[in-house]
């Protein structure tokens, strides 16, 4: 490089610096701030106490709130007993497939996630082959139905959010030395045990990653919940949205918002310290 | 494996309606496509037809939205691959005082709802009397997106032999081209994964748009829009075209990246 060794080598110490400039910049104007933002038109009701936002938000949407966590709770859970199973047929059993099923498990990535859950309104409907085909078995009373249902919208949760679990423990499992586990085999001897103790532990990293990916949207997400579901399945999300836009409370949908992120990262950190790893990037 | 043979096909057999699960939206929305709907709202199946794959663009309003969705993803993509890959190469490149903040608020937006990004994005907006409109969804856009880029890139760049660039140097090679001839090359499979994820994500966004978009409507915005008026069917035309267009792109992709990759090797074992 031109110039005097002292003058490249500062040019070296601030060349990080300058790369991350633009990006960084960015995510704290248009992430960090308005974040601050946030919290100030929360605590901005004119003329009562600055926590009046948070006291309506807690005291009304209490139930809502229970009711996101919950759901989303279930579908992350619904999500992992159905990801799992698969991202290790995919790592250890696919062979020359591999890329193919992956392929396929990112292919509801491409199809735009508001007409995806349109699609199962339509396979949910009243008449439609869902609940034709659970009438014909039995398991749904004549004129039961499956939309605006609590299971539809878990059902929705689970769907939109199961490539994020997916991926996540797929990445995990690849990782692994496949040696360990043929060595496992020879002394452990049961496929079961050898998963038990090696796979399974060595494949805890992608399952807190995918749950995370799951949990954190799931309990935020009003899509499903609005299309799938009726009143009775409201999610916080729907409140946020329709307090931020119809109804334009501003300091009660900020209290609400902040509020769902506060219980999150609380959630998350000791999630953290139960699970403890930070491979999440 | 004796003995658990059966266990295993269960577990295959599983896996197979697990993807099946995945699959099936997909199938509807393809098969609707041709559907002749009795009435506007294209959610009973009644007849096959072809009719919207004749004059998918019947709907003004619905191709105004995948224009404009169209160009805030080619924008914001751009934009966001820029700075993610910067951000990326900085991580990987160079051990520097403060990485492992930059880290941290790269992995926050990610663990953040989308409802609140967009909540707090508008919070910001209304505080600064900001027109909603192609800026504010194009800058929500490239928010969410560097986060994404940055991490893709950085997953790929892990490992990577920093010192081919000082190799190159030594011998002679100007900073120019040593960028253009070795770093550029070796990030550049990530960079189009990358590109192609943030034009992806950005083209599927409705939570945090519906927070920005004021009242522009992009294709997202436009099919929520139609639960209420009407919903027909050249929203699954599109929805298909888009579909068969990323699988087009990324097929492409992945012949390009083995054949560069059989390039490089062989270039390697064969100076």
């Amino acid at each position: 490089m031109a110039g005097t060794g002292a003058a490249s080598a500062r040019q070296y110490r601030l060349a990080p610096y300058l790369l991350i400039a633009p990006g960084i910049l960015w995510l704290l104007v248009f992430f960090v701030v308005p974040l601050v933002a946030l919290a100030q038109t929360s605590v901005a009701s004119s003329g009562e106490p600055w926590w009046d936002g948070y006291v309506r938000a807690l005291g009304t949407y209490g139930t809502h709130f229970l009711r996101s966590f919950r759901y989303a709770l279930i579908a992350t859970v619904l999500s992992l007993l159905l990801g799992y199973p698969l991202a290790y047929v995919i790592a250890f059993r696919a062979g020359r497939l591999k890329n193919l099923l992956l392929g396929l498990v990112i292919l509801p990535f491409f199809t735009t996630f508001l007409v995806r859950t349109f699609a199962w309104k339509t396979i949910l409907s009243d008449g439609g082959p869902a609940v034709w085909l659970l009438q014909q078995v039995h398991l749904l009373s004549e004129g039961g139905r499956l939309l605006d249902t609590t299971l539809a919208v878990i059902g929705g949760l689970t769907y939109n959010f199961l490539p994020f679990m997916i991926l996540p423990i797929y990445v995990s499992l690849e990782k692994i030395d496949r040696r360990l586990v043929e060595a496992a085999q020879d002394l452990y001897s049961t496929p079961l045990g050898a998963f038990r103790r090696v796979v399974m532990p060595l494949s805890l990293p992608g399952v807190f990653a995918g749950s995370l990916l799951t949990f954190i949207p799931a309990s935020g997400d009003f899509i499903n919940a609005e299309l799938l579901g009726s009143p009775n399945q409201q999610m916080i999300g729907t409140v946020i949205q329709n307090q931020f836009l119809e109804v334009r409370d501003y300091p009660l949908a900020a209290a609400l918002s902040f509020v769902l992120m506060a219980i999150i990262t609380v959630g998350v950190m000791a999630y953290t310290k139960v699970l403890g790893t930070e491979d999440l990037g | 494996m004796r003995g658990g043979r059966l266990g295993v096909r269960i577990l295959d057999g599983y896996a197979m309606l697990v993807l099946g699960y995945l699959f099936l939206p997909i199938l509807v929305i393809i098969l609707y496509s041709f559907n002749k709907p009795a009435g506007k709202f294209n959610f009973v199946w009644k007849s096959f037809s072809l009719d919207a794959w004749a004059d998918p663009f019947r709907y003004p309003a619905l191709v105004d939205a995948m224009v404009l969705s169209l160009r805030v993803a080619a924008l914001s993509t751009l934009v966001a691959i820029i700075f993610g890959a910067l951000i990326a190469l900085a991580l990987c490149r160079y051990n520097f005082r403060g990485s492992g903040p930059v880290s941290l608020l790269l992995v926050l937006p990610l663990t953040t709802p989308e409802v609140v990004l967009g909540s707090s994005l508008l919070a910001l907006f209304l505080d600064f009397n900001a027109r909603s409109g192609f800026g504010t969804i194009v800058i929500a856009h490239i928010m969410f997106s560097v986060s994404y880029v940055a991490l893709t890139v950085r997953a790929r760049l892990r490992g990577f032999d920093w010192t081919l660039e000082e190799a190159a140097m030594d011998l002679g090679a100007a900073p120019f081209r040593v960028f253009r001839t070795v770093t550029l090359p070796l990030i550049a499979p990530g960079i189009a994964a990358a590109a192609m994820l943030a034009f992806a994500l950005s083209l599927d966004d409705f939570v945090i748009t519906l927070f920005t978009a004021g009242s522009k409507l992009t294709y997202p915005l436009y099919v929520y829009g139609a639960r209420r008026a009407a919903f027909p069917p050249q929203i699954n035309v599109l929805a298909t075209a888009i579909l068969m267009t990323s699988l087009l792109v990324l097929g492409a992709t992945v012949v390009w990246q083995q054949r560069t990759l059989r390039q490089r090797t062989g270039g390697l074992l064969h100076p």
